[in-house]
């Protein structure tokens, strides 16, 4: 007699897909539990978003077969997934910002050119889910409007809309406030208190401990280890993810900062649209010291980069380098290069490499005219070449290929390439965006090391970074933004992350 | 949710997919062969014998090939830096128009200094025309598309009225200039190679293909060996990267049209002063349109461009001579045959990429 069990949510079996010469999964399976919250965790390029693609139908996979409840599916389609019960949140969101909450609900789910059953069904159905759930959302707010956190919300109503018992969230917490992100975990518990099954990709460790009951780890595309979160540990589950011992925090070594190098004050700087994005931003920089900006993304931190690196004018305020006021004319890339202000950009796909270029050409970057790359108007291939090898073998990229195509090289080789094409030339003022956001862990560890190291040397550092461990570890002194102003100020080793959530999220020293 | 973007071997992207791109144009254009009641495989070989079985058939190929060069170039250094200048006809228009008139000023030049000087006053007169869609687009933010192809018009419609009323020949009917002065105009290549012993017929091919295999070398030059070019291609490539890089995409869209309409007024060179040695009106003949197809075909690459150019030239050629011998495949079932071509290497150039990425891919696991 076989036991009355029911069968689990999602079974896995014998996953394999290539992509060319890529294997991104490899026989990869997996049993996630009814009612339960799954965590996956892998470095990037591991296969966790392949492995989900599968199983929402973006991909099909080469072999292996899905089984949800217990029944083989064919999914081919994100409408099999969603006929199949499964619902997913992507970490870019897709809805329309210009319609409300309720018409986003709806489409996709529309019954038809007159929209039958209609925005009436919708409400009734939000107001469903919102007692189910304490999901609360106004389905007339236009969703433009709504702070990322509700934004969110919509996405997993309208998931929970189409009946979804499956829900996938990839890197859901990566735009929240660590208060958002509370919220979400304790929203995520409700599901599973209703029986719902929830799958968590992240790479933050901590809230895998935090609120999974089992966890799997993949790396290269294979599943290496699942186990229940209550036996494991975040070192256990890094060493599991990168196959080797890795230090999750570097050492930091105390320092005297030195004289001021870089100074900014009452920055303001308007978007496209006119719309204040920086708003009387004052700080500066030491030399030898690293100074975090923490805060939720899109709260300025980038604006405040663009404006210091010379690559968007600010409205107001005055920024001064080695204590002259720049003026336009010297705040141009180009020109700050040469005064040795350096900047690795937050995006380095968008803005820091071209990705049709080789790794080489991409090593050169910004310092295409430095004579030692050639003569006059000219470009010398070989000094080109030679130069990318030199710099690839000091930094590490892997591949040391200078010849391979830059969207060729993984996230965290690519993010060595920029490193090794801004620090080697000596910076005095290094502007550092994001420098780990899509890096494996390895990687990381390498980079905050050079960023220790640079600080040692004496460079003036500026960080910018959603993750607030990382704004913690590395700082001396860490500014929190909201809104485009700086909210606060605390010292690295006074700051705690309760109190740096309630500056990042706005509520300032006087309001407090 | 969007294609992927297909990732291929070197080799097969220059070489492979525009191969079986032509073949199969040509397998459809002799399905069109077939379907007028002719043997397509006759008409191959009466093509090819017109285009390259005579030392006469090969210069009138080569002079075809000479237009689709520069045409050809022109719109390649623009797409390197993510420009399409579909502009390419006004540009050489224009080009024919600065020509004509250094020409009546070049009279009392010494004969060496004159054709160098009209060819210079022709580059500079495409440049001129293509440098107002690249100010327009750099300043203003009007989409060199819409600019290049509405300067076309203008041009077309300046000329007639140069021709008309300014320029023309006095008391003439035809829409044209009087004859160049003999030192601006340049040598057919017949002339310039008797000497040396080799006797060619009287073709119209001319030094300026001389000066489009150098602009072929020049164009690789500037692109791939030069700080500009890695300028240009950066902007073209992702213009928020040359931001940061400190290289202005403005200035890059502005250089870039300027030369890509001084390679377009090679066309002009080739034709007013190579072939014509005078302005009539249409010189350009849709060779500047072709360019596109040739542009894509070559994948901007210099050598692609070249192979391009000459397999257009031996269509045109071995067209006009199929014609002449076929009157069933009149000139314009030829055009259709050239059009076939253009629309599988341009226009579905991602079919077969697929295609070739999917072969590949299970001969590697195979």
């Amino acid at each position: 007699m076989a036991s009355q069990a029911p069968p689990p949510a999602i079974e896995l079996v014998g996953i394999s897909k290539r992509f060319g010469a890529v294997a991104a999964n490899r026989d990869v399976s997996l049993v996630v539990a009814r009612g339960s919250i799954h965590g996956i965790v892998g470095e990037n390029g591991a296969g966790k978003s392949t492995l989900m693609s599968i199983l929402y139908g973006f991909y099909e996979a080469d072999s292996g077969e899905i089984r949800i409840a217990g029944v083989p599916r064919r999914i081919r389609a994100s409408a099999d997934a969603i006929a199949a019960g499964i619902g997913m949140v992507h970490q870019h969101f897709m809805l329309v910002e210009t319609l409300s909450v309720a018409e986003n609900v709806l489409l996709g789910a529309e019954g038809g050119p007159r929209l039958k059953g209609g925005l009436a069904q919708v409400r009734a159905g939000l107001a469903r889910l919102s007692r189910d759930y304490g999901l609360a959302i106004d389905p007339d707010a236009i969703v433009g409007d709504l702070s990322v956190g509700l934004q969110q919300r919509v996405e997993i109503l309208k998931a929970l809309y189409r009946g979804a018992e499956i829900l996938i969230l990839d890197e859901p917490t990566a735009v929240l406030t660590p208060a958002e992100a509370d919220q979400l975990f304790a929203l995520l518990r409700a599901l599973k208190a209703q029986g719902k099954t929830v799958i968590l990709i992240t790479h933050k460790l901590r809230e895998i401990m935090d609120v999974t009951d089992r966890v799997s780890v993949m790396r290269r595309g294979e599943m290496v280890a699942h186990v229940a979160t209550s036996e494991t540990s975040p070192p256990a589950l890094a060493e599991a993810m990168v196959g080797r011992r890795v230090l999750l925090r570097v050492e930091k070594p105390p320092r005297e900062p030195g004289p001021p190098v870089l100074e900014a004050v009452g920055l303001s700087c308007r978007d496209a649209r006119g719309t204040e994005v920086l708003l009387d931003v004052s700080l500066t920089l030491h030399a030898g010291e690293i100074v975090g900006v923490a805060g939720v993304a899109g709260n300025g931190q980038s604006e405040l980069l663009e404006v210091l690196a010379g690559l968007i004018q600010p409205s107001r305020g005055v920024i001064r380098l080695d204590g002259r006021i720049l003026t336009v004319a010297d705040r141009h890339p180009a020109r700050l290069r040469e005064r040795g202000l350096m900047h690795i950009p937050e995006d380095r796909q968008r803005s820091g490499l071209v990705t049709a270029f080789s790794g080489a050409e991409n090593a050169i970057l910004g310092y295409q005219h430095d004579p030692v790359f050639g003569m006059g108007p000219f470009l010398s291939p070989a000094r080109i070449e030679a130069h990318a090898r030199e710099a690839f073998a000091a930094y590490d990229v892997r591949p040391p290929d200078p010849a391979l195509k830059t969207a060729k090289f993984s996230g965290g080789n690519q993010q060595k390439i920029v490193l090794a094409r801004e620090i080697e030339r000596e910076p005095r003022v290094l502007l550092v965006g994001q420098p780990t956001r899509g890096v494996d862990i390895g990687a990381i560890e390498f980079i905050h090391r050079r960023l220790l190291a640079l600080r040692e040397a004496g460079v003036a550092i500026l960080l910018v970074s959603v993750e607030l461990e990382e704004v913690m570890a590395l700082s001396d002194r860490i500014l929190a933004m909201c809104g485009g102003r700086i909210t606060g100020e605390r010292a690295a080793d006074a700051a705690d992350e309760r109190d740096l959530g309630l500056l990042m999220a706005g509520v300032t020293d006087e309001a407090a | 949710m969007s294609a992927a973007p297909i990732d291929l071997p070197r080799w097969a992207d220059v070489a492979l997919v525009p191969l079986v791109s032509v073949a199969a144009a040509l397998l459809v254009a002799g399905l069109v062969v077939v379907g007028i009641g002719e043997n397509p495989l006759e008409a191959t070989a009466l093509l090819l014998r017109g285009a390259l079985g005579s030392a006469e058939g090969i210069g009138f190929t080569l002079y075809y090939a000479t237009n689709f060069i520069f045409t050809g170039l022109a719109v390649a250094v623009a797409f390197h830096a993510g420009l399409f200048n579909i502009g390419g006809e006004g540009q050489a228009t224009v080009a024919g128009i600065c020509a004509a008139v250094a020409c009546t000023a070049l009279g009392s030049v010494p004969g060496f200094l004159a054709a160098p000087l009209a060819i210079l006053a022709a580059a500079a007169g495409g440049a001129l025309w293509a440098f107002i869609p690249g100010w327009l687009q750099a300043k203003r933010g009007s989409h060199v598309v819409i600019t290049t192809i509405m300067l076309n018009f203008v041009a077309a419609t300046l000329i007639v009225y140069l021709l008309r009323e300014v320029i023309g020949k006095p008391g003439s009917m035809q829409p044209e200039t009087p004859d160049f002065p003999t030192s601006a105009v340049l040598t057919p290549m017949h002339r310039l190679l008797a000497p040396l012993g080799i006797n060619l017929p009287a073709t119209p091919l001319n030094t300026s293909f001389l000066l489009a295999l150098a602009a072929l070398f020049a164009v690789w030059l500037l692109i791939w060996r030069t700080r500009l070019g890695y300028a240009i291609r950066t902007v073209g490539a992702n213009p928020r990267a040359a931001a940061y890089a400190g290289i202005s995409p403005a200035a890059v869209t502005m250089i870039a049209m300027t030369i890509s309409g001084a390679l377009a007024g090679g066309l002009a060179v080739n034709e007013a002063l190579g072939v014509q040695h005078r302005l009539v009106l249409d010189f350009t003949a849709g060779y500047g349109f072709v360019g596109i197809a040739v542009a894509l075909m070559g994948r901007g690459h210099p050598v692609g461009v070249g192979l391009a150019a000459l397999l257009f030239g031996v269509l045109y050629q071995g067209g006009a001579e199929l014609s002449f011998d076929k009157p069933t495949i009149t000139r314009d079932m030829v055009v259709v045959i050239g059009g076939v071509l253009i629309l599988f290497a341009g226009a579905l150039d991602g079919l077969f990429r697929r295609l070739v990425a999917s072969m590949l891919a299970t001969g590697r696991t195979a």
